[in-house]
This record gives structure tokens, sequence and C-alpha cells, in this order.
């Protein structure tokens, strides 16, 4: 079941198009990860999602019934550029913005409660905005964006701004947010967020999506096939099953090497092969990272 | 609805919650309070005496001019120069000289002074002389002063403005000058409030709240309930006022009344409540009596009615306009290049005002009471004076169809431009932006 359908979506401007025929689908309950160069049309994505602007053609589907209005108390959305009230109090402004999302001030004032003891910033109530620093502020964005308990969170760069103590505070309640059955989208271009976090990624460039599907599914259509041993001994560069790609002296004196394998053969039956003519100190399969992937996704791309 | 009432209530309060409010609030009457004690007070208390010497070669002149609570006469004896010579070193504010042949030629008389004499002086003196000369041209014509003082009528007449409900007493003076502070207050709450709702759009942008307002609220709504909030602000500013005024001026007209004599009070309270006509000529020892009772000819419901509606009006016309301009840019400093087009037609309105007082029924009046940009303050300054029912609906309607066209462009502005960021934005895209699907 998906809470989020995008369908054959396209949204122009007078200059640029800013998403062609873009269609992504968001399983409920996952972290799904929406990369993509700057300017690919992420944020145009997430704009259309919160009904902040709409498609010029295509459909977004929320849990199976096209996206109306009725579905803005169902998202949270942490835009990338934060910005709160400077001059409000940190509890009235939170208690506005929860009853914009459609919380009556009772609900918003226990769910506030809890939530201020569970961050220890209780004294925070009465300060204005003004008053905090940047990583205490996205602390209280972070805490309007949830606070509606909402079915579908839209996270934009969460981490930038906070300290590692601060951002690992986020990323736990974030995984707890995912545990009590909300669904995240995560724009990023960090990627060992994705790495860490993600069940789903996207890949959006030059407006058109490249790549998308569970993380584990694409890890694997990356692959190379290759290898790398640290080894004493010698290799022959060429081998019936194997080839080495390059080779490079560490500086405890042990080699190594990228090894190529070809598609039927299997990694035991290498390391048979290596066992018999070096000394093996590590072996493994080089998977790629999303960096390398997304690297890859997007020069792949021909030039539009 | 929910969500702009939402809106509107935080807009409501955070300013009313602010200290320059409740400053304004308070600093208002008095000072409106002490502008009116002052006016009162300088119509009560006498001006200055002025002395004036008076060289009259002539002879004719000798016991005619008459000393009065403002002027007193020095006749001097001394050739005119030795006169000039000595004047600078006299506490004289004036020096008139009045040649022998003055019944020849009228005009060889001649006033000096160390400043200008004011106008009143100088009518005055003419005054003063042509009465005499013509006098004596009449006696030398063989009417004597007797037939004269018979044939002399006078006449002091009344301004009765006839309209529907019959005829009513009303004084032009005090027309003029409500309809002047109405105008007025109309002019600056415009500004004022206009450039609290661009500013507070420029604020959400630039502090980037708004992106996150906008995903709970749809942007029409929320440039609605920041005009509303606004308006509501004005609101409530201006009614305080009428009450703290209201009481800070009878507490004024108390404490100046207990020093003026208990019977003009009863005479100003007698003719408030009767509406009894005053001769606007007469009566100068009782200012405060004529201040009031010619309030009291004016329509106060009908004005503070169509003070509030002109005011919003007015104010909900421009400031959706005000607002689109806070849209468009992305700081305080940038709004001047679209502020002008803005500005220019409220200053106008302001400017065409000061004709209008003078002439409240003529064209220019007309029309630009009639077009929405000028008619909130054009109108308010013609109420005083009376307008006809016709031109009074037809101005609102067109007022309230003004306001609609410009929140409409304003809301096509402001969707578009509350998005955009870090760009210079020119007319010619401003225009784009009104005519996206």
């Amino acid at each position: 079941m998906n809470i989020i359908e995008v369908r054959n979506v396209t949204k122009e401007y007078s200059s640029h198009t800013a998403l062609d025929n873009v269609s992504i689908a968001i399983p409920k309950g996952c972290i799904f990860g929406l990369l993509g160069p700057n300017g690919a049309g992420k944020t145009s994505l997430i704009r259309i999602i919160n009904q902040i602007t709409g498609p010029d053609s295509g459909q977004i589907l929320f849990d199976g019934v096209p996206l109306n209005p009725n579905h803005i108390s169902r998202i949270g959305y942490l835009p990338e550029e934060r910005g709160l009230y400077k001059k409000m109090k940190v509890g009235e402004q939170l208690l506005y913005l929860a009853q914009l999302k459609g919380l009556s001030q009772k609900e918003a004032m226990e769910k506030l409660k809890s939530w201020f003891i569970k961050f220890d910033i209780k004294t925070w109530w009465d300060k204005t905005i003004g008053d905090l620093s940047k990583g205490m502020q996205q602390k209280v964005q972070f805490v309007s964006t949830v606070l509606h308990e909402p079915d579908l969170i839209i996270l934009d760069e969460p981490f930038s701004g906070f300290d590692p103590i601060n951002a690992n505070l986020i990323r736990d309640e974030i995984l707890e947010l995912k545990q009590k059955g909300s669904t995240i989208i995560f724009s990023t271009h960090r990627m060992e967020t994705v790495e860490e976090l993600c069940d789903h990624i996207a890949l959006i460039h030059k407006s058109r999506k490249v790549l998308d599907g569970p993380k584990r599914e694409i890890k694997e259509q990356f692959k190379t096939h290759t290898y790398f041993v640290e080894y004493k001994g010698h290799l022959d560069e060429l081998d019936p099953i194997y080839q080495i790609l390059d080779q490079k002296i560490l500086e405890d004196g042990y080699l190594r090497s990228n090894i190529h394998l070809d598609g039927d053969t299997n990694a035991n039956a290498l390391l048979l092969n290596l066992l018999s003519k070096v000394e093996i100190r590590a072996f493994g399969e080089n998977i790629p990272t999303m960096s390398e992937i997304f690297m890859k996704a997007v020069n792949e791309v021909p030039e539009a | 609805m929910r969500n702009i009432f939402l809106v509107i209530r935080r807009e409501y309060l955070v300013r009313v919650k602010k200290k320059s409010f409740l400053v304004m609030t308070v600093l208002g009457p008095l000072l409106f309070g002490a502008f009116y004690g002052t006016v009162i007070w300088a119509a009560m208390s006498s001006v200055d005496t002025k002395t004036v010497q008076v060289l009259d070669e002539s002879g004719l002149f000798g016991k005619k001019f008459k000393d009065s609570e403002t002027l007193k006469f020095q006749f001097i004896d001394k050739s005119i120069d030795s006169a000039k010579a000595a004047f600078p070193s006299s506490d004289a504010n004036a020096l008139v000289y009045i040649p022998a042949n003055v019944i020849k030629s009228p005009k060889s008389v001649r006033i000096y002074a160390a400043k200008n004499v004011s106008l009143d002086l100088k009518s005055d003196i003419e005054n003063v002389i042509e009465k005499e000369i013509e006098d004596i041209k009449l006696a030398e014509a063989g009417i004597t002063h007797k037939i004269l003082e018979d044939s002399r009528v006078n006449v002091s007449s009344e301004t009765i403005s006839l309209s529907e409900e019959g005829e009513k007493t009303s004084s032009s003076g005090a027309a003029t000058v409500i309809g002047g502070i109405c105008a007025f207050l109309i002019y600056m709450s415009v500004f004022i409030y206009g450039t609290q709702v661009m500013r507070g759009i420029t604020e959400e942008k630039t502090s980037r709240i708004v992106e996150v307002i906008i995903s709970s609220v749809k942007p029409f709504q929320l440039m609605l309930g920041k005009i509303i909030g606004v308006a509501l602000v004005g609101l409530t500013q201006f009614i305080l006022w009428i009450l703290l005024t209201t009481a800070v001026t009878s507490a004024t007209t108390a404490i100046i009344g207990s020093q003026i004599s208990q019977e003009s009070v009863q005479a100003a309270k007698e003719m408030q409540h009767a509406q009894i006509p005053v001769q606007a000529a007469g009566n100068v020892e009782n200012p405060v009596a004529e201040v009031l009772s010619a309030i009291g000819s004016l329509n106060i419901p009908l004005i503070v009615g169509c003070f509030l509606f002109y005011y919003l009006g007015g104010y909900l016309l421009y400031s959706a306009l005000f607002g689109a301009v806070g849209a468009a840019v992305d700081n305080d400093a940038d709004t001047q290049q679209f502020m002008l087009p803005i500005t220019l037609p409220i200053i106008f309105s302001f400017v065409f005002a000061q004709f209008v007082l003078r002439d409240p029924d003529g064209t220019l009046a007309f029309w630009t009471s009639i077009i929405p940009f000028t008619s909130p303050i054009i109108m308010m300054v013609r109420i005083p004076f009376g307008v006809p029912a016709w031109e009074l609906a037809l101005s609102m309607v067109l007022l309230v169809l003004g306001f609609m066209g410009t929140t409409w462009v304003a809301a096509r502005i402001y969707r578009v431009g509350i998005l955009m960021y870090g760009k210079k934005v020119s007319y010619k895209e401003l225009v784009k932006w009104i005519f996206y699907k």
C-alpha cells in the first residue's frame, strides 16, 4: 500500500520545467529518500505534495485518494529553509502552528507538554524565538513538524544546523516515528544519512526521475561484480575466471587489489582460486555506496 | 474558515499586545485633548495687545481709531521722517501714516512695521480710513450722518441646508474642520496600517516561515487573514480613541468650563440639546458653546458610520496592494520602487482634499469622491457638508468593487511572490504573475 502515488506529474515555470512526467510511489511506513542534485525538482515535488502549488498535469494520490485539502492535517513539513516568527514566544508559536494543522488548543497543549518534557526544553516556553540559538530554533521547528502526529512527514535536509548530539536525538525521533507507523520522506544531499536511514529511494535529475525502488534492490542493480582482496604474494594479471583491475601496496607490505569476476562465477570459486596462490588477509565484495550510485546515475543521464 | 480565523487572531493579538499599540492608544486621545484644549484656550484668552502709532497729517481721524482688546492706538505729532526714525526704538508694532491729502489720494496711506502686519490689522486700519473718507465725501454730497445711519440695514444670515429630513442649520466651519480631520485620519491610517500589512508579509517571507504556514493554510487565506487582522487592530485603535477622546475632551471642557462663566456652559448645553441655530457671526464671548453647537448640528452618526466604512474600504483597497508589494520583494529596502504608484493616489487624494474643502460640491469633488482610489479620503471631506444619497451609494459600491479588484490582483501576485527568493522583480514580471493560471 502506498501512502503517496505521484502519477505522471509535470510542472512548468515560465523559464524552465521543474518536473517532467514524474511518477513515484512511496510505500507506507518506510523512510523514503528523495535524492537529486540542486535544482533537480525535489522542492517542486515536495511543494506539490504539500499542496503549496499544483501540478500542471498528472495526479497525486494520498492513501489511494486524490490529494485534497483534508490531507493537509495528515502531513508534517519541515522545509529546508527554516523559519519561525522571530518575535513570537515559543509556546504561543507552537500552539498556533498546531492549531493551523487542525488540533484543538487543548490537544495541542497536551502534546506540546510531552514534547517539552521529552526534549527537556520546558524553560523555553516563554522565550521568543529570536532569543534562541539556531540549533534550538531547529528543535522547536522539528517539534512543530511532528506535533500533530502526521501520517506523512516530509523532512527537507533535517540534520542541517544540528550538532552531532542533537542530530542523533532527531535521528532517534525519526526512527521512533517510523516505528509508530508514520511514513517519512527525506530530501537530502547527505548520502551517509540515506545509507543509514532510508529503505526506499528515488533519484530526480534534470526534472526527470532517473531511479527509484528499495535501496537494497538499487544497490544490487548497481553492483559491479568486483571484489577486493588484501594479500601477500603474487597474482597474475590475467586468469581464466577473473581480472585484476588495480593493485596497490599498503604501508605494511600487503597488497590490495580490486578484482572483477565474470557474471557466472561466484565468490567461492574466486576464493578457492586465490587461496592456492597467495596469503589472504581480507576479502569482500565491493558494494556500491549511495554516493557512488548517485554520481553514476546522475552522470549517466544524457544532456537534455 | 477556521484557519482564516486563527490567522486573524494571531495577527490581531500580536499587534495589540505590543507596547507601541498601548502607547499610541493612550497618547492619541491625550494629543487630541491637548489640541482641543489649546483651541478653546486660544479662543478664550485675549490675544496680545498690539500698539499702533498713528501719524495723521490730515487731522481727520483724531477720535476715529478706537482702542480694542487687541489694538491700542497712539497718536503722534511729528514729521514722518522723525516718526520713522523713532519707530524702531518704540514698543509699537506698526506705524500708520495718513498724509494730508488722503481724501484725494486714498492710496497714499502707508503702514510701516518691523515685521509684516497681519491681514486683519491691515484691513482694520483700512476700514477705519475708508469709512471716514466715505463719510466726509457723503457729507460733502449733502447726506447727513443721520440719513446714513437710517439707511444702514444689518442683514445677518444663517446657512440652512436643505435635505430630505427637512431644514437643518449647518455650520460650514464645523463641517470643514470635521471633514478635514476625517480625511487626515483616513490618510494616515491607510498609510500606517497598509505598511503594517506589507511589513508583516515581508517578515514572513524573509523569516521563511511562510512555507510552513502555507503548507497548512492557503496563501489567499493567509493574506486575507493578515489584512483583516490588521484592519481590526485599526478599528480597535479608533474605537478606543473615540472613547478616550470623548472622556478626555469632556474632562478638558469641564476644567476650562469652570473658568468661564457658568452661563455660557449652560447655554452651550442647551444649544447642544435643542439644536438651536446659532448665529455664527455673534457671540464672540462664548466660543465653547459655538463649537459644541456647531458640532451638534452635524449628523454625527452618519459621519462616524461613513468614517468607519471608508476607513475599512480605503484600507482594504490599499493594504491589498501594499501586501502584494510585500510579497514581491525580499526585504523592506526593495519596497521603494513599487511603493510610488500606490502612495501617489493616496497623496493626491490628500492634496485634492484641500480643494474639495473649499468647494465640496464641485466637479473635482464629485469625481474624486466616486473613484475608489481617492474616494475614501475625498468622500469623508464631503460628508459633513451633506452628500446626495445616490452619490454616496455609488461611491460605496465602487469602493467595495475596487477593493475586491485589488485583493484579486494582490492575491495573484502574492501566491507567486512569497515563494520567490533572490530575484529582482520588475513590473513586467508582476504583470506576468497576475496572469499565471
